[in-house]
């Protein structure tokens, strides 16, 4: 602070409350039409303080079927999927994208250049443009379906290889020597000295992999048509869907309540590591 | 970018690439490299026979007025989202800087809707402005206005636009936070000393500073709101009413998916791909040289 102005601080927490409650207000109303019963969500105007069906709701959502008369998943079976999914993402782009930047940063060898270009040309290749043809690719193998199917064909990643070919250009080189002279092979010099010394790097980047990973929408909706398969954020839609004859609005607003609170906690627990990955890897 | 001291083995290296590269040859490659041969392709109704039409398709295309109309919209979408979520979060972070004493709470409250998915976040919307049971449009009422975006057109626009920026503002406003945290103090005291007061040194310091993140910041967020929005538009309007929210990236996925017009969707594809590698080279080109100021 430079000068003291009371009325512009007064402002200042004004504005920033207010601009808190805009945040936020979309969840309140979610969370309020989680608390009611399904007829109280029939009537305008709709309520915006919470009632008391909190638990009846989670349990008919959670171990129920969730919307009544349909032939879905049950909620925590999708929860499974989309964590399945969200951990496999993540643990797949961090792990070939720690092994081809360590190759690209520490062997010399033919085509490396090439490589590091194939690398690059992904970022150009988002999902959403090529998904016609992914999708030939994926029902040709056989992985409709699978987890493999909704991971794998979203884990090549540049930016998390550039990352790390940024963290391992900063180490500096008397690592390698000194690792050298006491007789360590490549691999060993990895796993003991590279990836401890990118330990925070890792986590930061795990945040924001689980998250994108998390909320994956288009790519599991084409790939899975079975039910067992379905994940949480898909169901969403699916239920929007069913609203529009019989609209239970507490129980849709309680699955999307359950959909975003694994993202959300870990934004909130891992605060620093999350703004750390996300200054990191969109540079 | 190779280090001084470094190994050199034979097959080592092409092991470690090979898992990534792999993974790239077939489902990126090989997919955009089918893209673009399609999109030289017209296929019958029925798949039966193909024809090779070089350009035919993209001619069709840029000639289809539905298809220009949802490039201006998604120009339009773009622009507002971009707009909208980046001067609330400019405002935001302006204020946030400010604050001494609980300012990581505020910035806590302030950042987790980045974490909600696109289309639960288009849910939550949908369910707000739900035209008979809504909060907003029962409270429209009042002021005489006559809300049912399922029905009007720019309505159901006003609605998405809303829903793409309200995500987005939690990403722009952590890294204007973090552009004017690292504006040196006493430059901002010397503007003080000079008698400026704090909306005249926002103009003339602080906002000329942090010119290149809203620079890179404008990229970032063309890029979400061509290419992220799609479970937005799906989950609020699915395009309608009457394609008045039907951007390019829904386009590729209705006329590919639902509509099995496979040239036409790879065409699409095709200048979906030349936009994102523009927008990529403008974003290491310009950003990472920084804008001047």
């Amino acid at each position: 602070m430079v000068e003291n102005r009371p009325i512009l601080n007064v402002v200042t927490h004004l504005v920033l409350i207010l601009g808190i409650a805009m945040v936020a207000l979309p969840i309140w109303i979610t969370f309020v039409a989680a608390t009611h019963d399904e007829a109280r969500m029939l009537q305008a105007p709709l309520p915006l303080l919470p009632g008391g069906y909190f638990f009846e709701n989670f349990k008919q959502t959670f171990l129920g079927s969730g919307l009544s008369g349909s032939e879905t998943a049950p909620v925590w079976r999708m929860l499974l999927n989309s964590l399945f999914m969200a951990l496999m993402i993540a643990f797949g782009k961090i792990a070939i994208s720690l092994l081809s930047a360590f190759a690209i940063v520490y062997f010399k060898f033919p085509f490396r250049m090439g490589f590091f270009w194939m690398i690059f040309i992904t970022l150009m290749l988002p999902v959403e443009v090529r998904i016609l043809p992914t999708f030939e690719v994926v029902a040709d193998l056989g992985l409709l379906n699978s987890y493999w199917g909704l991971s794998i064909p979203l884990i090549a990643s540049a930016t998390a290889t550039f990352m790390f070919r940024q963290v391992f250009l900063t180490i500096p080189d008397e690592m390698l020597e000194s690792a050298r002279i006491d007789g360590a092979k490549p691999m060993r010099f990895f796993v003991d000295i590279l990836i401890p010394l990118s330990r925070t790097n890792i986590a930061a980047l795990f945040v924001i992999l689980f998250i994108y990973g998390w909320n994956q929408y288009l790519w599991p909706l084409l790939i899975t048509t079975d039910t067992d398969m379905t994940t949480i954020v898909m169901s969403i839609k699916q239920m929007l869907e069913a609203a529009e004859q019989s609209p239970q609005w507490n129980i849709i607003m309680m699955t999307a309540l359950l959909a975003m609170i694994p993202p959300v906690f870990v934004v909130i627990a891992m605060q620093k590591l999350f703004v750390q990955g996300l200054t990191e890897t969109d540079k | 970018m190779l280090k001084r001291v470094h190994f050199s083995k034979t097959w080592l290296p092409f092991l470690l690439v090979a898992p990534q590269i792999i993974i790239t040859l077939i489902f990126f490659i090989w997919p955009a490299s089918q893209a673009v041969y399609q999109s030289f392709l017209i296929e019958d109704a029925f798949g039966l026979s193909t024809e090779f039409v070089w350009f035919e398709n993209f001619e069709y295309l840029l000639a289809d007025e539905i298809y220009l109309q949802s490039f201006g919209r998604t120009l339009f979408f773009s622009a507002a989202v971009a707009f909208l979520s980046m001067s609330l979060a400019l405002i935001l972070a302006a204020f946030a800087d400010r604050v001494v004493r609980g300012a990581t709470t505020y910035r806590t409250l302030l950042i987790w809707p980045y974490a909600v998915a696109p289309v639960l976040a288009g849910a939550l919307w949908v369910f707000m402005f739900n035209p008979t049971l809504g909060i907003f449009p029962y409270f429209l009422e009042f002021v005489g206005v006559d809300w049912n975006h399922y029905l009007n057109g720019s309505q159901a626009m006003g609605l998405v636009i809303m829903a793409a920026a309200w995500k987005q503002i939690a990403y722009n406003f952590l890294f204007y936070l973090a552009a004017m945290q690292s504006i040196p103090k006493s430059i901002i005291e010397a503007g003080a000393i000079d008698g400026a007061r704090p909306m005249r040194r926002f103009w003339t310091l602080v906002f000329p500073l942090v010119s290149p993140t809203t620079f890179f910041l404008l990229v970032i967020n063309a890029v979400y709101a061509f290419f992220d929005t799609f479970g937005i538009i799906h989950a609020v309007t699915q395009g309608g009413p009457a394609n008045s929210t039907t951007i390019l990236v829904y386009k590729v996925f209705n006329d590919g998916f639902v509509g099995l017009d496979l040239g036409g969707s790879a065409a699409q594809s095709v200048i979906l791909m030349l936009l994102v590698i523009v927008m990529t080279f403008i974003q290491f080109r310009y950003v990472e040289n920084k804008v001047q100021y």
